[in-house]
């Protein structure tokens, strides 16, 4: 399933772009982030502790870095695996825009998730999805605009089909970004 | 054989539920109420995909995890020279090749085939630590497509399940007469055509499955406590397929079990994994399913695609039927997957119709979603889908009340061989339909039509006039057909020195209240207090080989095993009667409990002759042994044919799309009732599963990932109270005459008749030809918006 959104951060592009390679900051606005190892200068795994309801596990996150293009754009391929919770992976283009004093993130995404996450997931994640994402970018908004939080909720659209509600993507998604846009500077 | 009078718990009395008392106090037990000493937990890694090699399994980290005594996979299985998990029906295709399909390991080996499918298997000190060190399970698949929904599984370009059945079909079966039916179809005046599917379900018994293996190093004997529905047939799998154990090495307990609904009669991984394991961790291992697991790995239900044509003459006679369906069969074939879409569905076609020819094709499919196997009515649900949807859109096509259209091709000569195996031994059709139609006063319902349209409600009624068979079976019939067991019942009754009796029987309650039922069968033909009657069941060690409880046979089979090991009791008993009393046997009476000379005072009451029984003074043993016991082996001569009559009335509200049923009544002729209670209890448990199919039940997996959607009780929805009427049931008896009781079967019949008349009640309120079930308020609000 495809997907897009946005996010709007209170900060000029080069310093969203800079933040988003700090692994410190990432680190700090990942909600649940457990570990990161570097496998190569493209390649990094990490660990996130999620949980969509009754779901809590730690998810074991690898993401390949492509397509870099500072301070504009870049593409996210990764996968992250929570054991009997499930798994979500999924490739991720983001680019970066600046509209006034705000930088606009735009995403386009693939992604699919399996397991528990898929079976129990669907009406507890669109809260979830809300959740993380704003604990992610509100941690990182408020890093960088010096104790701003404030952010335009995500503006998310999924193509209507039968399969899986678009929250449930959105979560797997955001938990496979959250572990790839942790990764990708470091 | 039933009383003109009732007799205080006897048969026809509606005796209190013996074992209600313990149920609803909290000292049933539940398998998972029981535990063993040093007894350690099991948790299966299951696949989160519906299709995937498994390339590796690293479980390092999971064997050093706190408190975990073993990691176990397909490879243990394997080692272990375990067979597979069986199918106990063998269906042939057209061609006359045996049914295709792959093997059915315990724990997965190279591929998972389903969300759910069982991987690897981790026992620990205690069920945490045993879910948490499965966390720890490290699997790398290799991902494959997948193909879940049955109109794709036959394409050619659908992923395979299992090479061993190329294009995913497992058979392509067929009954009837396809030249009659041909023929007849060319002289017909109308022919009316639906396609129809009968949505998937899941059957989600109130208690989940569980299992409890333990194996005893000195004796080298294996028990395994769990949720069977059939204790003996699981034992018998587990050794002579399995071989997990020898059968003389292995007792299956099923001790109170709360529900089955079929999905217990099966003998899955978990179980057998317990058994297995328990050994090897040389512990007791204990499985206790979560809800989650069972929605993903319990067979599930239905799941038909069918297109169907009826054809008929100028005067709307029926003269020919022609269906083919597509039945959904999962990833592997469970232990009576084959027989539920086509000797159990194909042969109710004729419904209660004089139909002169039917013609049936059914192409099981194979598809990347949990086994699809036996769930309350099996078959005939689906079967009394397509032919009471068909009937009542026919009757509506050709401008026939649809009541009347029934009665013009109402069967009314039996015996009546059907043109699809079975032999109808006895019914009376129109006597339901014209009980139902008085019940809910069809005769007013223009009435209550225009009364609803003044509030702005859409009011219709539906009719369905079903026909099961029950009893399952005959063995000779049912082994001619593909079974691999014959489906007799047996009983042992033990009359003790005390004159209380113990009735061993082969059938299993899980539910359906056998404590109650057969005892008053005992009471009533003993004239002893029900008090006095213990029923046992559940134990291989106790009760010697029976069947199980399925398909509404415990009644018909199993107490008619149990009648006719009394009838030697009673032989028996009148023997030493005679020695006792100094008189000739011919002269010997036996009434209310109480041997008497006939024409005299002289007499004893029964535990009197229990005691003499066992003191052997007074008769000669050399020609009658000492004791009272008597075992009986009981095979019917036929099924059983339930039939009846369910009208439902709904109103809909084309604002909102609600579908509120307002009427139900169930007319249904089970033969002779032992407890009318019980009866009632069936049929409102039945139709409120039926209504659950019609209304509100369905599984569904996501057509590309094959996850599992509808897993959790948010997205499945189960019927409550208030999505019910109140119902009104009611009965007409015509005796069974093949089995000594008379009775029918009573277990399946309300979510047999329940779904078509639903269905028909809602097309008739939005003047629609079909809707898919469930009937959500979306698809009732759309329909009745014309959107």
């Amino acid at each position: 399933m495809e997907m897009s959104g946005e996010f709007r951060i209170p900060a000029p592009k080069e310093k969203v772009w800079s933040a988003l390679n700090d692994p410190e900051i990432l680190q700090k606005s990942v909600p649940g982030c457990q570990s990161i190892t570097k496998l190569s200068d493209t390649e990094l795994e990490g660990a996130v502790t999620a949980s969509v309801g009754p779901v809590r596990a730690t998810f074991k996150g690898s993401v390949v870095l492509s397509d870099v293009n500072p301070p504009h754009s870049y593409t996210l391929t990764g996968q992250g695996k929570g054991g009997p919770a499930g798994f979500a992976k999924g490739v991720a283009k983001v680019a970066l825009s600046e509209d006034g004093g705000f930088t606009v993130l735009r995403y386009t995404a693939e992604a699919t998730v399996g397991g528990k996450l898929a079976q129990i997931g669907q009406r507890l994640i669109d809260g979830t999805a809300k959740k993380l994402s704003e604990e992610f970018f509100g941690n990182f908004s408020a890093i960088l605009g010096g104790g701003k939080t404030a952010v335009e909720p995500a503006a998310a659209t999924a193509q209507p089909g039968v399969g899986l509600s678009p929250a449930v993507w959105i979560i797997g998604l955001i938990l496979v970004m959250t572990v790839m846009t942790l990764l990708f500077v470091l | 054989m039933s009383s003109a009078i009732i007799k205080p718990n006897g048969i026809g009395a509606a005796a209190p539920r013996k074992e209600d008392y313990r149920f609803i106090t909290g000292n049933g037990h539940y398998t998972d109420d029981i535990n063993r000493p040093g007894q350690a937990y099991a948790s299966f890694v299951r696949s989160p995909h519906a299709h995937a090699t498994i390339d590796a399994i690293d479980f390092t980290d999971a064997l050093a995890a706190p408190g975990v005594l073993a990691v176990l996979t397909g490879k243990d299985v394997a080692a272990d020279g375990l067979g597979g998990l069986i199918c106990g029906w063998l269906v042939h295709s057209k061609d006359g090749s045996p049914m295709k399909t792959g093997a059915h390991p315990i724990l997965a080996l190279s591929h998972v085939r389903y969300v759910g499918d069982h991987v690897a298997v981790v026992i620990a000190e205690t069920a945490a630590q045993a879910k948490d060190a499965a966390e720890l399970v490290n699997v790398s698949y290799g991902e494959l497509p997948s193909v879940t929904a049955v109109a794709e599984a036959r394409n050619p370009a659908a992923p395979q399940v299992h090479p061993e059945a190329p294009r995913n079909t497992c058979f392509e079966w067929e009954l009837g007469d396809k030249a009659a039916t041909e023929a007849a179809f060319k002289t017909a005046a109308r022919i009316i055509s639906l396609d129809i599917a009968n949505n998937r379900l899941i059957p989600n018994a109130m208690e989940p499955r569980a299992a409890i293996g333990e194996y005893d190093k000195g004796t080298g004997i294996y028990t395994l406590h769990t949720t069977s529905q059939n204790p003996h047939v699981a034992r018998l799998v587990l050794s002579a397929f399995v071989g997990v154990a020898p059968e003389n090495k292995l007792r299956v307990i099923a001790p109170d079990v709360g529900g089955g609904f079929g999905s217990k009669i099966f003998i899955y991984s978990e179980e057998t994994v317990c058994v297995w394991a328990s050994k090897k961790a040389g512990r007791p291992v204990k499985w206790v399913a979560d809800r989650s697991e069972s929605f993903v790995s319990d067979a599930h239900g239905r799941d038909h695609q069918t297109h169907a044509e009826l054809a008929l003459d100028a005067n709307g006679k029926m003269l020919a039927l022609r269906v083919k369906t597509i039945a959904n069969l999962g990833a592997y074939l469970q232990l009576f997957s084959a027989s539920v879409p086509t000797y159990l569905y194909a042969t109710l076609l004729s419904g209660q119709y004089d139909l002169p020819a039917i013609y049936c094709e059914v192409d099981g499919v194979l598809t990347h979603t949990a086994p699809v196997d036996a769930y309350r009515g099996a078959g005939r649900p689906e079967a009394t889908y397509v032919v009471e949807r068909l009937v009542e859109t026919a009757a509506r096509e050709i401008g026939m009340d649809p009541a009347e259209f029934r009665r013009r091709n109402f069967i009314r000569k039996f015996p009546h061989q059907t043109p699809v195996i079975m032999a109808y031994d006895v019914g009376d059709y129109e006597a339901s339909l014209n009980e139902a139609c008085r019940l809910i006063d069809y005769a007013n319902f223009p009435v209550r039509k225009r009364e609803a349209e003044a509030r702005g409600m859409r009011r219709g009624i539906g009719f369905s006039a079903y026909i099961e068979a029950c009893g399952i079976a005959p063995s000779a019939a049912v082994g001619s057909l593909g079974a691999g067991v014959g489906l007799w019942e047996s009983a042992e009754v033990r009359v003790n020195p005390t004159g209380s009796v113990e009735v061993l029987t082969g059938a299993h309650s899980h539910g359906q209240g056998h404590e109650t039922t057969f005892a008053q069968l005992v009471s009533d033909r003993l004239g002893i207090p029900i008090e006095n009657v213990e029923i046992v069941h559940g134990d291989t060690d106790k009760v010697q080989f029976g069947m199980g409880t399925y398909g509404s046979r415990s009644g018909a089979v199993g107490m008619s095993a149990i009648q006719l090991a009394l009838d030697k009791i009673i032989t028996k008993a009148r023997k030493i009667a005679a020695h006792v009393l100094e008189a000739g046997e011919g002269d010997i009476v036996f009434e209310d409990g109480r041997f008497t000379v006939a024409g005299t005072d002289r007499g004893m009451a029964f535990a009197e002759l229990a005691l003499q029984a066992y003191m052997g003074h007074k008769f000669p043993t050399s020609e009658i042994e000492p004791g009272l016991k008597e075992t009986s082996f009981y095979d019917p001569t036929n099924f059983t044919f339930p039939a009846g009559c369910h009208i439902a009335e709904v109103e809909i509200d084309p604002g909102t799309g609600t579908v509120r049923v307002v009427k139900f009544v169930a007319v249904d002729d089970f033969g002779n009732i032992i407890n009318p209670m019980i009866v009632e209890g069936q049929v409102h448990g039945g139709v409120a599963q039926g209504i659950g199919q019609a209304l509100l039940e369905n599984a569904v997996y996501d057509p590309q990932t094959g996850q599992l959607l509808s897993g959790s009780f948010m997205d499945y929805c189960m019927p409550r109270a208030d999505d019910l009427p109140s119902f009104d049931v009611g009965v007409t008896v015509t005796p069974a005459p093949s089995n000594p009781l008379g009775v029918k079967g009573c277990g399946e019949a309300g979510a047999i008749g329940s779904p078509p008349a639903i269905i028909n009640a809602i097309t008739d309120a939005l003047g629609i030809r079909d809707i898919a079930m469930p009937v959500t308020p979306e698809r009732a609000w759309r329909a009745a918006n014309g959107l």
